[in-house]
């Protein structure tokens, strides 16, 4: 089984990807499938991280922490925070099937990226609605 | 459930080695890194318990290069074995578009074998997916021991085991001297990537 995105479709999610969250001081952000797919990613240049394995333990930690939800009755947590020195982590469900994963450093305020990361799900919710995930 | 990428020209392909805990998952992969050390860019990701037992997954991405113009990515995952796992063991297989059964030869573990595969089976029914249909390959692991004087089960007694319905290639191998790792995984990504090209037409 498999699935695919249009150029337009993936372009128009590259150009959300830079524009609200690169744009704005976030260091990495990809967006992945719940298999560990990456399916647009974006970096400011400046730093390559190993994105395939960013993805597989993204969706593999994504998913340990769902099912814990299942087993306390909390539906799923939509979004999970990981915090450290001077990098952290946000994860954020998109529909049943994907995540976006940011990487951004201290020098942005939990509450501008959070509001920012919102901003660019509700516009890549409406691409990814339009495809048919086996 | 490969992801086709037309921008980048890029498949994602994710293959999973699935068998019962101890059978030699992780050294199939263990050896497909160090064969192809300057192939593989990246460090071979585990998560392991501290008695080095696979506590979630190892992960170890694979370029083959082209095919059609496209450049294939394969994604090597094993699975945690230990009965107790299940949960952990579901999650690495969700999308997965090819499977290696990796089986203990070792007579004490025939029981084990079939319980696991087994399990696979209700794992993928549980994605809605059926055992009969995604590609999959058997290996028959720890063949070396034989040598030793271990007692191994008989191949056709594997076969009767756990081909007798499946009835797909597989193949004798040692994971820890290398017999047959790469024949196995060469076998599941090429029928993996026919059946994502028969599927596209
Ligand atoms: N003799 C022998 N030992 C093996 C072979 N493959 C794996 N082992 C050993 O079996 C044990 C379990 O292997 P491991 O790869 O961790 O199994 P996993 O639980 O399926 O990931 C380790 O001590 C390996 O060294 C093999 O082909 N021959
Ligand atoms: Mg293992």
């Amino acid at each position: 089984m498999s699935y695919t995105l249009g150029q337009k479709q993936l372009d128009t999610i590259e150009g959300v990807l830079q524009q609200d969250l690169i744009d704005i001081g976030v260091r990495c952000v990809f967006l992945i499938d719940m298999a560990g797919n990456i399916i647009a990613n974006r970096d400011n240049g400046k730093i390559k991280h190993d994105v395939y394995s960013l993805a597989a333990l993204a969706a593999g930690n994504f998913g340990a922490v769902s099912a814990m939800a299942k087993i306390i009755g909390e539906g799923e947590f939509s979004l999970l925070f990981h915090k450290g020195k001077k990098e952290n982590i946000h994860f954020n469900k998109i529909i049943s099937d994907f995540l976006l994963i940011t990487i951004f450093s201290n020098d942005i305020s939990l509450g501008f990226l959070r509001l920012k990361v919102n901003e660019a799900v509700e516009k890549i919710k409406q691409v990814l609605e339009t495809i048919n995930v086996p | 459930m490969a992801f086709i990428n037309p921008k980048k020209k890029e498949v994602q392909v994710k293959i999973v080695y699935y068998g019962p805990g101890r059978g030699g998952k992780t050294t199939n992969l263990e050896y497909i890194y160090k064969k192809f050390r300057e192939r593989i860019k990246t460090e071979m990701v585990t998560i392991k318990t501290h008695g080095d037992r696979t506590l979630f997954f190892d992960f170890l991405p694979f370029d083959i290069g082209k095919v059609n113009g496209y450049d294939i990515k394969i994604q090597l995952y094993t699975v945690p074995g230990q009965v107790k796992y299940n949960a952990t063991r579901r999650l690495v297989l969700r999308g997965a578009d090819g499977i290696v059964f990796v089986a203990d030869a070792m007579a004490v573990r025939r029981e084990k074998n079939i319980l696991s595969l087994k399990n696979l089976q209700e794992n993928l029914a549980n994605y809605k997916k059926s055992i009969f249909k995604i590609p999959i390959v058997l290996q028959y692991n720890k063949i070396d021991l034989a040598e030793q004087g271990i007692p191994l089960l008989p191949i056709n007694t594997l076969e009767e085991d756990l081909n007798d319905k499946l009835k797909t290639p597989s193949f004798k191998a040692s994971a820890l001297v290398g017999t047959n790792v790469v024949a196995t995984m060469k076998k599941i990504i090429s029928m993996t990537i026919s059946s994502i090209i028969k599927e596209l037409r």
